[in-house]
């Protein structure tokens, strides 16, 4: 199948050029006719499984590097440094024209951009930044994890609640959503005499075992108003704790919960009220790749824009548009 | 010879009591718990409050610590069990039930959020019973391929099952094409939370059940002997009649069953699934509780009630760590502590002093006596 | 210390939890001479060698040592060799993936780098001058257990030792083999060295040995000079009765009363294994006791695994009872009531962590089937009928049966088959490594089984046994039946001879 692409691609190549070589000589104009030619474009991402939000990216990458909008795209996903860095090589065989990488580690990238860049392969990073030096990448896209973290505590801190005693639930220690989002809360945390952490640990991810940290704060029967877990599956995991011990969450509830990621189904809890904001880490990195492939890079690192939702003013609109 | 015996034994009927006490393989576990429950009466008694409150559902349920415990060490003492079996015929651990857990949930989601929406009490039955059938099957399934590579290809366990480790949690995802399935029907959540009018978390019934469930089989088959014999001894046990590969498979299997009713309740318990993080991690847990109960990682003989035992430790531990906010990412750390200790202990080398030092005092005693 | 001795121990002392292994027991080796150290299982012959090689810490008494001015203290078998005490013991200790030339020289390679081409060299030398056909490059474990004793052999007598510790060494040799060993033996003692030959072959204790000291019930009998001591003497010294001469044992010439026309209890055309035998035939009646005998290899065990289904069966017809039937797996055979014991015992026979009680009921156990468990009465009512019967010595039907010495652990596995009420019990070495005693007991049992209509396959490397046990022998070589003798052929020249090859069929 990929061959017979291949076959057609580089048929219709040939047939294109020998069209503008009449062109050339019968006219002079139509130059064009050659625009045809696809970019090729190597992308190296994570697996996909790996959670909703690399679904939802991934679905964003095959959406828009597509042949009807210029592209000749080949996908390959690992979640480990050094199946990348192969794979890479192997694209710069194969003289892609573009390498669009999320690396799964920072380092040991050097040796293969400086290929790329012999080679005159041009990269763009996306999601992931890497430990090297800024000349090897044309771009990199990121999501900003410290600015997701100010825009929900930011929120939070609107509330003007008299006191704030919070259930800080972290993702895996040390990951960059996790720094970024912890950072902003401990700030805070420590600048203001009415804010207090009730208890912060690392649920890693899991809803259970957010469901269970929460369900043990509750057993010891300390209070809280806030959850602030780190993404929305721990959010959830958190309420059906609440659930459990029938303490109210939700816009003008007891408890607020605030969740990230923007699942469909998260954003879908706070149309109806059960949760209180959720924070984007935007997926949606393809528009921003495809814009920079086609009218250059205006600065090197490009910072997405995140939204962070209200339950009281989102509307169903944007469940369809922003959830993944 | 045989006096002397006799000498020794209406000579220390108390003594012997302790020592028969630390011998019994229940004693290690036990003594766990003991300390668990000491520290946390010391540290703050009301670890142990339990109340009956009414829920979000308008229910009275039991809550506590005590409660969330037996609650959320259910998983773990089911797999447990399967553990142990393994364990005991293969002399080898299944690194592969985390993975596994991840594909049994995805199996059922995968029936049920068809249906689940605003059908009747009948139907939902039927619709759960064939999600929890086919679960069981296909997990059985991936148990006997496991088991087969283990029996027939003579691969080590923990090798053989690294291969649906690595590949597990793809095809979880691949089964539901790695959608985000959430079930609001609140029934689907019975199994990993509250029956109406249940005061008792539902995983605490299933997880008896099992334990019964495997007590029986154990009472009327021979699958202790058997897969003892074949751990101990696979070809002595072959030459009397046992196959060795068909009992290593079926234990594999039975591992796989019980992989299927843990991924069943864990799905419930949240009515969705993430397939990179369900269950994450419980291999280790599992083969920590086999350790914990006293029995060897490297076959033979094995005590099923101690394994249970210890995968309610762990719980334990783990509640009690939560409970006193133990900063985040030191919980491992801890587990790791027990896990030295429980090296050591049985470490051939502390197990002779042990010995050594039983012998001197028997040796003392003899002493005396001759003189 | 007394004149001439390089080794003394006296009044050790050593205790296990409800038992008293060794009580105040004295044993001196001489300078030059070999000592054999004898006594029934649990005497304590092993616990005596493992005080002296330090792998156990003895409870009492001094250990002298010529050439030190004090008593020392032996703290592990690494600091035994240091003195000078080396050891062979009866199961093979050394690795066998590593080649024969790195187990004899592993313990003293010091530093990161050794030159292999002269270790070769140095144990292919050695083994030339004790005539043993190993190739020091070969891997251990492709050579014949044999081969890998005198190995062990050849190990320790490169250590330059004093003291050398001889187990049970040729448990696992043929004659000739042993012809090897005993020359060795005495080579070693002409330059002084002081052996110390633990075995239960009396034949060879008179053959090779200077001086006995006996043991029993971990208490010290005597030490005798050799010529001072006759057989019988000395059976009955390790026994502590009176004992009648193993003659008792006669085969009461039952012989007479099998009938050879009558339907064979078992029989096979062209059997054919997979185990390097070829294709052979068989029958054994009601009542007779027949035995397989050859050299090592020869492929006596292999015929009888056959027959038992151990090994994979390619060809052939098998009747019980006149009935063709198809024995593909030992489940197979033993539901044919088929019973086989098989030749070692501590890998085919024990499953070690397992209590004597389901030791012995596992065979029965299995035939029964999976969803048939005995009920913990029934396997207690079992086992302690047959604990009675064959005389096993155990604290308890629970105790695991790798605590018991060897002969019981024997009389465990024999139970267990006994147990299976076989019609045909196969018995491929039953009293190999076990004391005279049990061996004497076997034989009997053995003779009275074969009187109750049982059939009974004998097999074992002292031809007297067999003699005295079996009516008929099928003698084989090179994986081939060469001949059968009965009646009047079945004497000690007649079987060797036919062994040998010099006359067959």
């Amino acid at each position: 199948m990929k061959k017979l692409v291949k076959l057609l691609v580089s048929s219709l190549l040939v047939a294109a050029m020998a069209i503008g070589v009449c062109a050339c000589a019968g006219s002079g104009k139509g130059g064009n006719g050659g625009g045809n030619k696809l970019i090729k474009v190597g992308i190296i991402n994570n697996d996909p499984n790996e959670s909703g939000y690399r679904t939802a990216n991934d679905k964003d990458m095959k959406a828009t590097f597509t042949e009807a909008n210029g592209y000749e795209a080949s996908f390959y996903y690992s979640l480990k440094n050094e199946e990348q860095i192969a794979a890479a090589q192997k694209f710069i065989q194969d003289d892609v024209d573009y390498l669009l990488i999320s690396a799964a580690g920072t380092s040991g990238w050097d040796g293969v951009l400086e290929q790329a860049k012999k080679a005159g392969i041009k990269v763009i990073l996306f999601d992931r930044t890497i430990d090297a030096s800024e000349d090897l990448y044309e771009a990199s896209i990121v999501s900003d994890m410290a600015k997701e973290g100010e825009q929900a505590v930011s929120w939070l801190a609107s509330q003007n609640l008299p006191e704030y005693k919070i259930v800080h639930i972290q993702g895996v220690m040390g990951s960059s959503a996790q720094i970024g989002r912890s950072g902003a809360l401990d700030t805070k945390v420590a600048a203001e005499s009415n804010w207090s952490i009730v208890t912060q640990q690392t649920a890693e991810w899991s809803e259970e075992t957010a469901q269970q940290i929460v369900q043990a704060v509750i057993d010891s029967g300390e209070s809280f108003n806030v959850i602030y877990a780190e993404n929305d599956n721990m959010a959830k995991g958190a309420v059906a704790a609440l659930d459990k011990a029938n303490i109210s969450h939700g816009v003008g509830k007891d408890v607020i919960i605030i969740g990230f990621d923007c699942n469909s189904w998260a954003l879908q809890e706070l149309v109806d009220g059960n949760w209180n904001y959720d924070g984007q880490c935007n997926p949606f990195q393809a528009s921003y790749i495809d814009d920079i492939i086609k009218n250059g890079a205006k600065q090197k690192v490009v910072i997405m824009e995140e939204k962070g939702f209200d339950a009281t003013t989102i509307t169903a609109d944007d469940v369809t548009k922003y959830g993944i | 010879m045989t006096t002397s015996e006799n000498e020794l034994s209406s000579g220390n009927s108390a003594k012997g009591f302790f020592s028969k006490l630390v011998s019994n393989q229940l004693f290690i576990p036990l003594a766990a718990l003991l300390l668990l429950v000491i520290f946390n009466l010391i540290a703050d008694p009301t670890f142990f409050k339990i109340s009956l409150e009414p829920s979000s559902t308008g229910y009275f349920i039991l809550s506590g610590n005590l409660i969330s415990i037996i609650d959320n060490a259910s998983e773990l003492a089911i797999l447990a069990i399967g553990m142990t079996l393994v364990t005991s015929a293969s002399g080898g651990q299944d690194i592969s039930v985390g993975s596994a857990i991840a594909i049994a949930g995805s199996v059922v989601l995968r029936v049920v959020k068809g249906y689940s929406d605003g059908i009747s009490g009948g139907e939902f039955a039927g619709i759960m019973i064939g999600a929890f059938l086919l679960c069981v099957a296909v997990s059985a399934l991936f148990g006997a391929f496991n088991g087969a590579l283990v029996a027939y290809f003579k691969i080590q366990p923990m090798v053989a099952t690294l291969i649906l480790f690595t590949a597990g949690r793809s095809i979880a995802a691949w089964i539901n094409n790695n959608e985000n399935i959430s079930i609001n029907d609140m029934r689907f959540g019975y199994f990993g939370n509250f029956l109406p009018a249940i005061p008792i978390p539902t995983p605490v019934f299933i997880s008896a059940l099992c334990m019964i469930i495997i007590a029986v089989v154990l009472k009327v088959t021979n699958l202790r002997l058997y897969s003892q014999a074949v751990g101990i001894n696979a070809s002595s046990s072959r030459l009397n009649g046992i196959n060795p590969k068909t009992i290593k498979l079926l234990t594999f299997i039975i591992l796989g069953v019980c992989v299927a009713v843990c991924g069943f309740i864990k799905v419930s318990r949240t009515s969705s699934i993430t397939y990179a993080v369900i269950a994450n991690n419980i291999e280790m847990d599992a083969i920590l509780a086999v350790a914990l109960g006293g029995n060897n990682l490297g076959g033979g003989k094995f005590n099923m009630t101690a394994s249970i035992l210890g995968a309610y430790v762990i719980q334990f531990l783990t509640t009690t760590l939560y409970k006193f906010k133990v900063s985040s990412s030191a919980i491992s750390a801890y587990k790791a502590v027990v896990v030295i200790l429980l090296i050591i202990m049985s470490a051939p080398i502390v197990r002779k002093w042990i010995t050594d030092q039983k012998n001197k005092r028997a040796a003392a005693r003899l002493r005396k006596e001759a003189a | 210390m007394e004149k001439g001795a390089v080794l003394e121990m006296r009044g050790i002392c050593k205790y296990f939890p409800g038992v008293r292994a060794l009580e105040q027991v004295d044993f001196t080796l001489r300078e030059g001479e070999i000592h054999a150290l004898m006594g029934e299982n649990g005497a304590g012959k092993s616990t005596l060698i493992k005080v002296l090689t330090g792998v156990y810490p003895k409870d009492g008494g001094e250990v002298w040592l010529k050439g030190s001015d004090d008593p020392i203290h032996i703290k592990s078998p690494q600091d035994a060799q240091n003195h000078g005490i080396a050891t062979v013991y009866q199961e093979i200790t050394l690795c066998p993936n590593l080649t024969v030339a790195e187990n004899m020289y592993i313990a003293r390679t010091k530093g990161a780098f050794t030159n292999w081409k002269q270790i070769n060299r140095d144990a292919g030398k050695l083994l030339d001058e004790l005539g043993i056909p190993a190739n020091p490059a070969e891997q251990l474990g492709n050579c014949s257990i044999a081969v890998q004793q005198m190995v062990a052999i050849a190990r320790a007598v490169d250590m330059d030792c004093k003291v050398l510790i001889l187990d049970e060494p040729t448990s696992s040799l043929d004659e000739q083999e042993v012809q090897k060993l005993f020359k060795l033996m005495r080579d070693l003692k002409a330059k002084g060295v002081g052996i110390i030959f633990v075995t239960h072959f009396l034949e060879q204790v008179y053959e090779v040995c200077d001086r006995i000291t006996v043991l029993r019930d971990g208490q010290l009998v005597g030490e005798y000079i050799i010529e001072d001591l006759p057989r019988v003497q000395l059976v009955s010294k390790m026994l502590g009765k009176d004992f009648d001469d193993m003659a008792e044992i006669k085969s009461n010439s039952d012989a007479e009363k099998i009938d050879y026309n009558s339907t064979p209890v078992y029989e096979a055309k062209g059997l054919t294994g997979t185990t390097g035998i070829k294709p052979f035939d068989f029958e054994i009646h009601k009542g007779e006791v027949n035995g397989f005998t050859g050299l090592l290899g020869s492929g006596r065990s292999e015929s009888v695994r056959a027959i038992f289904g151990a090994d994979r069966v390619i060809g052939g017809t098998v009747k019980i009872d006149g009935e063709e039937v198809k024995i593909r797996k030992p489940l197979d055979a033993m539901k044919h009531g088929i019973s086989y014991l098989p030749e070692d015992r501590k890998i085919d026979g024990i499953v070690g962590d397992l209590s004597v009680r389901d030791n012995i009921i596992l065979a029965l156990q299995v035939m029964r089937g999976f969803f048939k468990p005995f009920t913990k009465a029934q396997a207690e009512a079992f086992a302690d009928e047959y604990i009675k019967l064959l005389n096993i010595k155990t604290a308890s039907s629970e105790t695991p049966i790798k605590s018991l010495s060897g002969g019981n652990q024997q009389k465990v596995i024999l139970a267990r088959w006994l147990l299976a009420n076989p019609v045909y019990l196969i018995l491929d070495e039953p009293t190999r490594g076990i004391d005279v005693g049990t061996k004497v007991e076997i034989q009997k049992l053995v003779l009275k089984l074969a009187a109750e209509g049982k059939s009974v396959t004998f097999i074992s490397s002292e031809i007297d046994e067999m003699i005295r046990t079996c009516s008929r022998l099928v003698v084989m070589r090179d994986g081939k039946v060469v001949g059968e003798l009965k009646g009047d052929d079945l004497n000690q020249n007649k079987i060797m001879a036919t062994i040998a090859g010099g006359e067959s069929k």
